[in-house]
């Protein structure tokens, strides 16, 4: 590898000849000959040529940023190809993307056995090689670390020394060791395999388990002091390290630190909310920087030649992760001073300073060298970041000092950008609205679950907004917290539907917690757009703006962060975590993937090149809009997906081995997958769809576990993403092709997917893979998503937000040695995302279906969007109309047949369920009208609808086709329903009709009544029936007593108050049917009390008792209240219970005249039939009364049986004796 | 009518161990004059609810109902002479008075501070149990307290009328009055809304519907109030302490909320203010129809 380098710094090939053979590994014909002879002797290692370049640059750059901001967490690391090693070391770690570039086929190939021989002595046990291995077990967690932890560490344990080389007899038949003649004679260094990468595993517990052997490939065999294992620069090409400035128990206290942080970062229940991308501060502070002058940079020539190989190696999509290249560069860019070397390598021959053999990197001015030479070649990316990265790089005064026309240009760039992004969540939750059509009791399988359902709603918010409120305090725990209340809640859920329910409702919030960070009003996709956002968007979205500012920006974790769950997406994963309920996980995945697929289908419009003008811009706003929402659900459905189907197959121990792996791949082979994600991603690639299902691909593997890859069905598709990886080379840009900005996507999340600890270290370095290999054969459409410019910079740093990393870095060189990474200033630009129309429905087929999709063709979509939005709500009305006519009329005359039924069976009616069976096959045969009507009603309605939407001046041709189709499609949906699900609507409907006939037939009869209303004019003056009730208790109350001396009611207020009730009850608007019956019983009670001269009037002692003439005037107008005014039943029975009777009983002497004047008026008015009186009189018989009392009533009784039904003017006169009457009987 | 917390403390300060009397209420009033007789009235009734709920199993041992029973026995028989030397000494009193029936049981109730009506309750069916074989079921209890000339035993059926008719915070006839009080202000609130020109989904509409949880209205079109959003509007005719409050946000808003988004509480005889602390999370409190209405402008839709 090295020799590879070594030539081309001899400028004896190429830089473009060594591209072209990396990446291609037999084409040569451009390069000439010597180059092509020199280059294939080499052809071996081609493969292990970028890993190697990877890590000879992070190596040479240890000594400048051993401090700087947060270093890419998986940095490349030459491979070691070594048989036999058992398992990737680093696979265990879970949240820490730590692991080194992975083995090649190198052991495959010609060096692979003195490589191997040389490697396996190495790996002999030696003092050394114990004393490293204990070092890097307790060290290796600096990998991760931000700071250079990881780099140095990665240095200590890199140690090929040319001592061990010595050792070795050289190997005159490797052509690496032994360049072709010509070359500069192999140095000690130069012979050298270059450095055996340590797999620097990043502690996590399960680490403690493994064997710290396995983490070296290359022990260090030139004694390195045991007491500074680091100390030491054993890389081979010098200087590589940083001095000794860290002790063993410096060490270990970032060891802690970064335990404690990938507790945090680990996706399990018990972490907290990560704190990211801090640097140490205790490093912080002391950071002077060094000033950088390109006049002071040495071998010009050989930075120029590596960073141009470099460059291209980026370019043709090489190197696994373009972002962390970039943010490796930006480090250099923004490097603060060099580490001074205090034990420059002894063996270092000065001389040599064209060669490998002298560090590439000697100064300051040599790393910004580098780095604005690469980003001179990736300005295409560098434009296309942010406005205020772009800013930040132009006002950037290293990169004015050192390239002003890169500056220039970047300038330019960033005032013509319009990329300003922003990432502030949206606010809190918005619950799940309550849709009869799924949610109500039809959709449920009995009462109990329904019910169930609707306890278990209101737990599942109740959980989340304790979660709102305390998941950010110190010590909550989710579990702890919320978990046995989530627990109980899912033992609810015995019926299997009732957890299709709560999936949905669990869904359906996710969706819309989650979706889109950035998207003001939480637009949800499926659902109405939010009035939030119509109604207060410009206040609203300056709250959040006020918000962002507010909050730190947040930190994903460096360029590499692991898969986490931020914000609300953790109260999900928690609580999926909490239930812990297989049926729950088992209907989650089903409705997460049948979702996804839908989604992933959706008929999203495509660009059309030739609309360039403003109108089609708008229009394309808004299908951008779409296309983002579309892909952000899918992305948070995909990862949820992704953690569920592998939760059962993650655990904290190491990966498997060996045969125990062979055993576990056989099973996990039978295993279909969840959802068949190859075949979607096959699809996605044939119909240029790639933009829309990668991400969410990747989103979904990036939780798979370590077996997964190895899976055939899944190393198909890792080795699709590769080679479409390869495929992405940004300089290439063609009519038709993939846009920019969605390659960078793509890049973006496939660089993210490589560097996940699950994905096996070797695979990218594996496959080979030139990349026109890649040419998927597509009957696709000419322009397919991918070629439509979807993706902005709002998006890609939503899908991506580590990009942001290198705004941060920028910022923090800005910001100078503060250290705070969040202390710089942010350009804000929420925008907002309004909602989405409805999701077209895919009906159509056949030979119609295929003439409207080519008439669309070459349509604007907005055409075809707007006839499947018609189609799909005319046919969705259509069915609703039918409901609302045919439907209703046939129920109203199966109520009126069931009257009839009902009289002719008398009062039983007969059985229900014989009762519906009887009307359904009368009626159910008139559902066949449905479909004609339907018809009608869809041509009805489509062409208006149609007419309404499209814009005025659209062909009339394409109007009446546009309208046709709309009626089509509208009347195929509905009929489709109709004739499907009509018999069963009705047999529904009638059946609720009979049951709510059968029940108003049952009681309450009074409650049926018809009821009048109040008059017109009525203004609803009158007293509140609550506040007349009240009255007329404090006069009852009053009257049974206890009373104190002073308290009674006068005449006037017994006559106001019956006044009122007259007012009340005839204005009814504020009337219920329990206040009136209750004011029926009071009046009654009323009325009883007034016979007995029971109510204490106020006024002089002597005027204690009601005035006869009152009394009777309040008796006649309570009479006329019931005969009048009350429409419900009143009481009058009561007037004759015994106990109303006793109250006469109390009074002396007791007066019957009143009772009997209101006997014969009830009877006069009609309220109350002799006979019914007399029934009553004569149960009071059967009372016990004292004897005279008794003697009395006898009388009274009597004496109204006497008294013959008689005309009305004898009655006035009979009520004009009656006071003597009366008298008489009081006296007898 | 919203009060402050130590408002609202201070009124409940001296509601401690008051009967629900009429004479009660008046002294509140009057010790309160600045203060609506509903509002009062309502934190009466809840603060009286309270102390029932936290001493109500006291009263129902065996023990405790077999005391009451047996004192209550006594009084209408063995305590005869002495009722009618009272009955008479107050006749003589006030010169004008004639109870029916000496106030037995609400004594009782006051004496043992419990809610007369309920008392009426617990002695009504310790004696049907006494005069039946089979215990009473509660509809019959609920029918006979509704209408106590039901009840077999004459004596009994006076006294457990005064009981109702003297109780303001418990019983049928209370019952009822709560009940009209929050229909007559959902009426009102209906009344407003159709005046304002909003439309909306009604109680009875939404359960139709087969809505599971249905607020008193659910506004089709949601409007704002104060800055925030409303969607469903519910009534409640009494004053929003801390307790019914929170009963009221555990069984109903929050899973209107749950459903419908966030909405408005219309407590018409006042609320604590300190308790309208989720307006931002979704549920605004007011003690009246809201003035201030915006509406969705259909130019902007």
């Amino acid at each position: 590898m090295a020799a590879v380098l070594e030539s081309l710094l001899r400028e004896e090939v190429s830089v473009a000849a060594v591209v072209r053979w990396i990446a291609h590994s037999t084409r040569g014909s451009e390069d000439n000959p010597g180059e092509a002879a020199a280059l294939s002797s080499l052809r071996p290692l081609r493969k292990e040529f970028v890993p190697f370049l990877l890590n000879f640059l992070r190596e040479q750059s240890s000594r400048v940023l051993p401090q700087g901001p947060p270093t890419p967490a998986k940095a490349p690391g030459a491979s070691a190809a070594l048989p036999g090693r058992p398992g990737g070391p680093s696979r265990g770690s879970r949240g820490a993307r730590s692991q080194l570039f992975p083995p090649t086929e190198a052991a495959s190939t010609a060096a692979e056995a003195p490589l191997a021989r040389r490697g396996g002595r190495r790996r002999g046990p030696g003092p050394a090689r114990e004393r490293g291995g204990r070092g890097l077990e307790e060290g290796v967690s600096g990998e991760n670390l931000p700071g250079a932890g990881g780099r140095r560490l990665r240095g200590s344990g890199s140690p090929s020394r040319p001592s061990l080389t010595l050792s070795d007899p050289p190997n005159l038949s490797n052509l690496e060791e032994f360049p072709p003649v010509g070359s500069v004679p192999p140095g000690p260094a130069g012979r050298t395999k270059p450095s055996r990468r340590i797999n620097p595993t990043p502690v996590s517990e399960e680490r403690s388990l493994s064997k710290p052997k396995t983490c070296f490939t290359s022990p260090p065999i030139s004694c390195v002091p045991s007491s500074q294992p680091s100390a030491l620069d054993t890389s081979p090409w010098g200087l590589g390290l940083p001095p000794g400035c860290r002790s063993l128990q410096e060490e270990r206290e970032m060891l802690r630190k970064e335990r404690s942080k990938q507790l945090q970062q680990s996706p399990t229940p018990t972490c907290p909310t990560p704190e990211l991308g801090s640097p140490l501060p205790s490093r912080a502070g002391s950071l002077t920087d060094e000033p950088a002058d390109p006049a002071r940079v040495s071998s010009r020539q050989r930075l120029e030649l590596v960073a141009l190989v470099y460059s291209s190696c980026i370019a043709e999509n090489l190197v696994p992760n373009l972002f962390l290249e970039l943010f490796f560069v930006f480090q250099l860019l923004t490097a603060r001073r060099m580490v001074t070397a205090k034990d420059s390598d002894p063996e270092l021959s000065p001389g040599v300073l064209d060669s490998l053999e002298s560090p590439l990197f000697q100064s300051i001015h040599d790393c910004v060298f580098f780095a604005v030479q690469v980003l001179e070649c990736h300005f295409q990316v560098l434009s296309n970041l942010d406005k205020g990265t772009l800013k930040l790089l132009a006002e950037n005064e290293r990169l004015l000092c050192f390239s002003p026309a890169l500056q220039g240009r970047l300038r330019a760039a960033y005032e013509g950008s319009v990329a300003k992004v922003s990432l502030a969540m949206p606010p809190s939750a918005q619950a799940v609205s309550f849709q009869p059509e799924t949610d109500n009791r039809a959709n449920f399988s009995s009462d109990r679950a329904f019910h169930t359902f609707k306890k278990q709603r209101d737990v599942f918010y109740e959980v989340l907004r304790e979660w709102e409120d305390h998941h950010e305090e110190p010590g909550w725990d989710f579990e702890k917290g919320l978990g046995s209340r989530i627990r109980a809640m899912m033992g609810q859920l015995s019926a299997a539907c009732s957890h299709s329910h709560f999936v949905r409702l669990f869904q359906k919030q996710l969706l819309q917690m989650c979706q889109s960070p950035g998207g003001a009003g939480g637009t949800v996709l499926g659902e109405a757009p939010d009035v939030l956002s119509m109604l207060g968007a410009d206040k609203l979205g300056r709250l959040w703006r006020l918000q962002e500012r507010l909050m730190a920006p947040q930190s994903s974790g460096g360029p590499c962060p692991p898969p986490t769950f931020p914000g609300c997406q953790g109260f999900f994963r928690d609580f999926i975590l909490s239930a812990s309920s297989f049926q729950f996980n088992q209907h989650l995945m089903d409705s997460l993937s049948l979702k996804i697929r839908e989604l992933n289908g959706l008929a999203l419009p495509q660009h059309e090149p030739s609309d360039e003008d403003g109108e089609s811009d708008v229009d394309w706003q808004g299908e951008r809009r779409q296309f983002a929402v579309v892909l952000l659900s899918l992305r948070l459905l995909a990862k949820f997906l992704g953690f569920v189907a592998f939760l059962p197959y993650r655990g904290p121990e190491p990966p498997p081995t060996g045969e125990l792996q062979d055993s576990i791949l056989a099973l996990r082979s039978q295993v279909p997958p969840v959802l068949d994600v190859r075949t979607l991603l096959q699809r996605g690639l044939q119909a240029r769809r790639a933009v829309l299902t990668v991400p969410w691909l990747v989103e979904f593997l990036s939780f798979a576990d370590h077996v997964v890859p190895l899976l055939d069905y899944y190393r198909d598709i890792f080795i699709l993403l590769l080679r479409l990886h390869r495929s992405l080379v940004l300089s290439q840009e063609s009519e038709g092709k993939m846009c920019f900005l969605n390659k960078l996507l793509l890049l973006a999340v496939l660089g993210w997917l490589f560097q996940i600890p699950t994905v096996p270290e070797d695979l990218f370095f594996l496959e080979e893979g030139p990349s026109d290999a890649f040419e998927v054969d597509t009957v696709a459409p000419e322009h397919g998503l991918d070629a439509a410019p979807v993706v902005d910079q709002q998006l890609l740093y939503t899908c991506c937000p580590y990009i942001g990393e290198l705004r941060k870095l920028l910022a923090l060189w800005v910001s100078g040695s503060s250290g705070r990474s969040g202390g710089f200033m942010r350009k804000i630009t929420p925008t907002t995302t309004t909602g989405l129309g409805a999701q077209p429905s895919q009906t159509s087929q056949g030979l119609q279906a295929r003439l409207a999709q080519a008439f669309f063709h070459n349509q604007p979509p907005s055409l075809r969007r707007t006839v499947e939005f018609v189609a799909e709500r005319i046919g969705s009305n259509c069915v609703k109309h039918i409901k609302a006519t045919l439907v209703a009329d046939l129920v109203r005359q199966a109520e009126s047949l069931l009257q009839e039924q009902l009289v002719t069976q008398g009062e039983e009616g007969g059985d229900p369920a014989q009762l519906l069976e009887i009307l359904c096959s009368q009626l159910c045969p008139h559902g066949a009208q449905a479909l004609a009507l339907g018809r009608e009603f869809c041509q009805r309605k489509s062409p208006g609808a149609v007419q309404a939407l499209l814009p005025e001046e659209t062909p009339a041709a394409v109007l009446s086709s546009a309208e046709n189709i709309a009626v089509g499609l509208a009347t195929e949906k509905a009929c489709a329903w109709l004739s499907a699900n009509i018999t069963a609507l009705i047999r529904r409907e009638v059946k609720a009709a009979v049951s709510r006939t059968l029940r108003a037939q049952g009681p309450e009869p009074a409650a049926r009544g018809e009821r009048r209303g109040c008059s017109r004019a009525c203004e609803h003056h009158a007293p509140l029936p609550s506040h007349l009730i009240s009255e007329i208790k404090d006069v009852l109350s009053l009257a049974v007593g206890p009373r104190d001396p002073d308290e009674g009611v006068s005449p006037e207020h017994l006559e106001q108050l019956l006044g009122q009730l007259g007012q009340t009850l005839r204005c009814r608007q504020f009337l219920c049917p329990p206040a009136e019956q209750h004011l029926a019983k009071c009046s009654v009670e009323l009325a009883s009390l007034l016979v007995a001269d029971q109510i204490p009037i106020l006024g002089p002692p002597a005027q204690y008792r009601l005035e006869r003439g009152q009394a009777r005037r309040l008796l006649h107008m309570l009479l006329s209240l019931w005969k009048e005014d009350f429409q419900g039943p009143v009481p009058l029975q009561l007037l004759l219970s015994p106990r109303n009777v006793g109250l006469l009983a109390d009074t002396r002497p007791r007066e019957w005249d009143l009772l009997l004047f209101l006997l014969r008026e009830l009877v006069e008015k009609g309220l109350m039939g002799r006979m019914e009186i007399e029934a009553c009189l004569g149960s009071l018989h059967q009372a016990q009364w004292p004897g005279d009392f008794a003697e009395e009533l006898a009388t009274l009784s009597n004496l109204f049986l006497a008294e013959p039904p008689l005309p009305e003017p004898q009655l006035r006169a009979c009520e004009l004796v009656q006071p003597n009457r009366g008298t008489v009987l009081a006296q007898s | 009518m919203i009060l402050t917390k130590a408002q609202y403390e201070e009124i409940a300060q001296c509601l401690v161990s008051v009967p629900p009397t009429r004479q009660s209420l008046r002294k509140l009033k009057q010790r309160f004059p600045s203060q609506s007789q509903a509002t009062l009235l309502s934190i009466f009734s809840q603060e009286y609810q309270k102390h029932i709920k936290r001493t109500h199993a006291k009263h129902h041992t065996s023990e405790a109902i077999e005391s009451y029973y047996q004192r209550k026995t006594e009084y209408l028989k063995g305590k005869c002479a002495f009722l009618e030397i009272r009955r008479s000494a107050n006749r003589y009193l006030n010169g004008v008075v004639k109870n029916g029936a000496a106030p037995v049981l609400l004594d009782l109730a006051n004496e043992v501070d419990y809610a007369p009506s309920l008392m009426a309750r617990l002695i009504l069916e310790r004696f049907l149990q006494e005069h039946e074989e089979t215990a009473p079921s509660k509809s019959v209890i609920n029918s006979m307290l509704r209408d106590p000339s039901q009840i077999p035993d004459g004596v009994l059926a006076n006294q457990v009328y005064q009981c109702i008719v003297n109780d303001c915070c418990y019983g049928p006839l209370v019952d009822c009055i709560k009940h009209a009080i929050g229909h007559e202000h959902e009426v009102l609130l209906r009344d407003l809304l159709l005046e304002k020109n909003l439309s909306f989904l009604d109680e009875d509409q939404l359960r139709a519907k087969g809505y599971d949880k249905t607020p008193d209205f659910i506004l089709q079109v949601p409007v704002a109030v104060e800055g925030h959003i409303i969607h469903w509007i519910e009534s409640k005719a009494s004053f929003g302490d801390e307790c019914s409050h929170h009963a009221y946000l555990h069984d109903q808003f929050w899973s209107y909320w749950n459903r419908f988004g966030p909405g408005l509480v219309i407590y018409w005889y006042g609320f604590i203010q300190e308790l309208d602390c989720n307006r931002e999370r979704g549920i605004l409190l007011k003690a009246c129809f809201p003035t201030n209405i915006v509406t969705l402008c259909h130019s902007l839709a």
